[in-house]
């Protein structure tokens, strides 16, 4: 009974080498993360660019970004219900009514933009917990509650629309976010701002453990993970701000999708990493039956999940519309299945309580670069079905393999 | 020798499924700092008991005293604002969360209103340590990693944490092996000595002998004796067990 406080270790102790060798160790384990996926990138990356001269270029790398974001966050809407191992397939047209509201009471009722959207993410938001309620307080399977409106929701597109009806998005402010960019010094701001607001946080934790008389890992750690931040994103402004217009008129800048995407992703990772709703939501998704034990309200805690997946869609939505230019009755139809493949490729279990927000933005990436790479190599539209719909079978088998072996060590 | 206080009180208590009435009028008590076992052959109604005390399951009728005073037991949360907490037969753990996460799960501690992970940490660490628990690596660990006797260690040492009054475990040794068995009976110990009353449920009746200090036997849904270790055997206490022996026999 003698013995010190610090004789368990918290997998904060020992050298830079033994951290990476806990990395390791916890891969090996089955605990990769988003690992496949990245490497997915790099091989995608080699792929595309030996076969089509376009796929690097200042334009296309904007583009993919764009493109990207707009899937992120219909990815990144997922992964809230992903982690209760429950789906939402009514997430992309949940977001196509969503804009339908807001076009309508644009067109139809001269609203202003800005309570038009207002409303927007309010509709999207009490479909979410329409299906939260049907799925937590019912018990209706979610596969099955989300089918249905999946159905019925392009049915209710087409009557706020139209048959065949589209609207063009005349609002400037929406049209901004997917194609106008920020100016040349906003670009290196958004680096500045997000470096050190990384690297804050890391210190204030560090603090928070020293002055618990905690150990902490090596600092080492925090500088290099600053330098990597540093580098890609250096690499990244500097490209992005360079002209990569075709025509006379200049096309240079950070797409302004881009800052918008990391300050939601920010957000939703705080919320899942920090506080007790997020601390819940995997316990939920991890056990329900333990959670219930321990207290946890879990048809609280369910609802609330599929309400903050509907209005990060209805975010998407948004994207899209800018993107898109308009507003018509198939918007969200088949954006929903590339979603739940980007979460899983990018490494979010389909199993429930392992996960997290980057992992289904590097997963968008990975659906992105084939999307794009196969539309620049003029591959029918067929093809790149296939070939995503192929990527998510590995990624699920993957998952499904690897649920079998054992986790380490977490994160914290 | 002070007349030990009951840290819980049960009278008349009855519960059934529909029609079949699996606990028959049940009287049980349990002592702070002191091992009551609860032994019974398979279906006596051992877990629904301890469900109901846990307000997992709450009970038809009966009276429940918990410290002197009458409660009621209808939610998890009610029976853990007592300071009753449950280590199940099934574990009641999160396998993606790690140590410190399960042992404050639903009762986290925040600051600025977001999780304090230091202050948990160094609390689950103390916990542990406290009960002398050398047989985990790291406190981060996820529980998914660890073996059947490590996690017991870790629902066990979660009571420890919340300061619980009266600890229940459902068969914490079934799925042991003898030296995981040995570490968890000794935890089991030392969490009464620490004041705790702690009851056990065990069909390992030499386990029983060994942390007890009381045993009381329940058949078929209905509690059939109330023995004191030291003046019983292992021989009467499976006569109760298998219904040969009843108290009625006994006077
Ligand atoms: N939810 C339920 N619905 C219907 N019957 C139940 C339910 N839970 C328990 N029972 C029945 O109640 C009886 C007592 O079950 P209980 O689980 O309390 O037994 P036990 O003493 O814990 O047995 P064991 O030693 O096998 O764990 C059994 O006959 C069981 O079938
Ligand atoms: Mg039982």
């Amino acid at each position: 009974m003698s013995e010190k406080v610090t004789s368990l270790a918290s997998g904060h102790e020992g050298t830079l080498g033994d951290q990476v060798r806990g990395y390791v160790g916890r891969v090996k384990g089955g605990e990769m993360g988003s690992l496949p996926a990245v490497f997915g990138i790099i091989i995608l990356t080699a792929v595309f660019q030996t076969l089509s001269p376009f796929f690097i270029t200042k334009l296309n790398f904007a583009n993919l970004f764009v493109q990207a974001a707009e899937l992120t966050m219909l990815s990144s809407a997922l992964v809230f219900v992903i982690l209760l191992a429950e789906i939402d397939l009514a997430a992309g047209v949940t977001a196509g009514v969503a804009m339908a509201v807001f076009i309508q009471l644009i067109k139809a009722q001269g609203w202003p933009w800005i309570p038009a959207l207002v409303v927007a993410f309010i509709v999207g938001t009490a479909i979410g917990l329409v299906i939260g309620f049907l799925v937590a307080k019912i018990g209706v399977p979610s596969f099955v509650v989300s089918l249905a409106f999946f159905l019925g929701f392009q049915g209710m597109q087409l009557v706020l629309l139209g048959e065949g009806g589209v609207y063009r998005v005349e609002v400037p402010a929406v049209l901004a976010i997917m194609n106008k960019n920020l100016p040349a010094a906003g670009g290196w701001i958004l680096l500045v701002v997000s470096a050190l607001a990384s690297l804050a946080l890391s210190i204030w934790d560090r603090r928070r453990r020293s002055s618990t008389g905690l150990v902490n890992k090596p600092f080492s750690m925090i500088v290099i993970r600053l330098v990597a931040i540093v580098i890609a994103g250096s690499f990244a402004v500097y490209y992005m701000n360079l002209n990569r217009s075709q025509g006379n008129i200049p096309i240079k800048g950070v797409p302004i999708v881009l800052p918008i995407t990391i300050v939601v992703l920010a957000i939703g990772t705080f919320l899942l990493d920090r506080t007790r709703f997020g601390r819940h939501l995997y316990a939920v998704g991890g056990n329900p039956e333990a959670a219930r034990r321990a207290g946890i309200k879990v048809v609280k805690i369910r609802i609330l999940a599929f309400v903050i997946c509907s209005f990060l869609a209805v975010i998407s939505g948004v994207f899209h519309a800018s993107r898109i230019g308009s507003v018509d009755g198939s918007a969200g139809h088949t954006i929903v299945l590339s979603g739940v493949a980007a979460a899983v490729v990018g490494g979010v279990s389909l199993f429930g309580g392992r996960g997290r927000l980057a992992h289904a933005a590097i997963g968008a990436v990975v659906i992105s670069m084939i999307d794009n790479g196969l539309g620049l190599l003029q591959m029918p539209a067929g093809i790149s079905y296939l070939v995503q719909g192929g990527v998510l079978l590995a990624a699920a088998t993957i998952d499904a393999l690897a649920r079998r072996r054992n986790g380490v060590v977490s994160r914290n | 020798m002070t007349p030990p206080v009951p840290v819980v009180e049960l009278t008349g208590i009855r519960k059934s499924f529909g029609p079949v009435e699996v606990l028959k009028g049940i009287d049980f008590s349990a002592y702070a700092g002191q091992v009551t076992a609860l032994v019974g052959d398979n279906g006596a109604g051992k877990s629904t008991l301890i469900k109901g005390l846990a307000g997992v399951q709450p009970f038809d009728e009966g009276l429940i005293r918990f410290a002197g005073t009458q409660v009621e037991l209808n939610s998890p949360l009610q029976a853990s604002s007592y300071g009753i907490e449950v280590v199940y037969q099934d574990l009641a753990l999160c396998e993606n969360l790690d140590i410190v996460q399960n042992m404050f799960l639903g009762k986290e501690e925040l600051k600025f209103g977001t999780l304090n992970e230091p202050a948990m940490e160094l609390q689950a660490t103390q916990a542990l340590t406290r009960l002398s628990v050398r047989t985990v690596k790291s406190v981060r660990q996820k529980v998914s990693s660890l073996s059947g006797g490590q996690r017991q260690t870790v629902a066990i040492a979660r009571s420890v944490l919340r300061e619980a009054k009266l600890v229940i475990l459902d068969e914490p040794t079934a799925a042991l092996g003898v030296a995981q068995t040995e570490q968890v009976l000794n935890l089991v110990q030392r969490l009464a000595q620490q004041g705790v009353a702690v009851i056990i449920i065990s069909h390992n009746i030499s386990d029983v002998f060994k942390v007890a200090n009381q045993i009381s036997v329940m058949y078929l849904g209905q509690m059939v004796a109330h023995l004191d270790t030291k003046q019983t055997n292992y021989d009467e206490v499976i006569a109760y067990i298998t219904g040969t022996k009843t108290q009625e026999g006994v006077k």
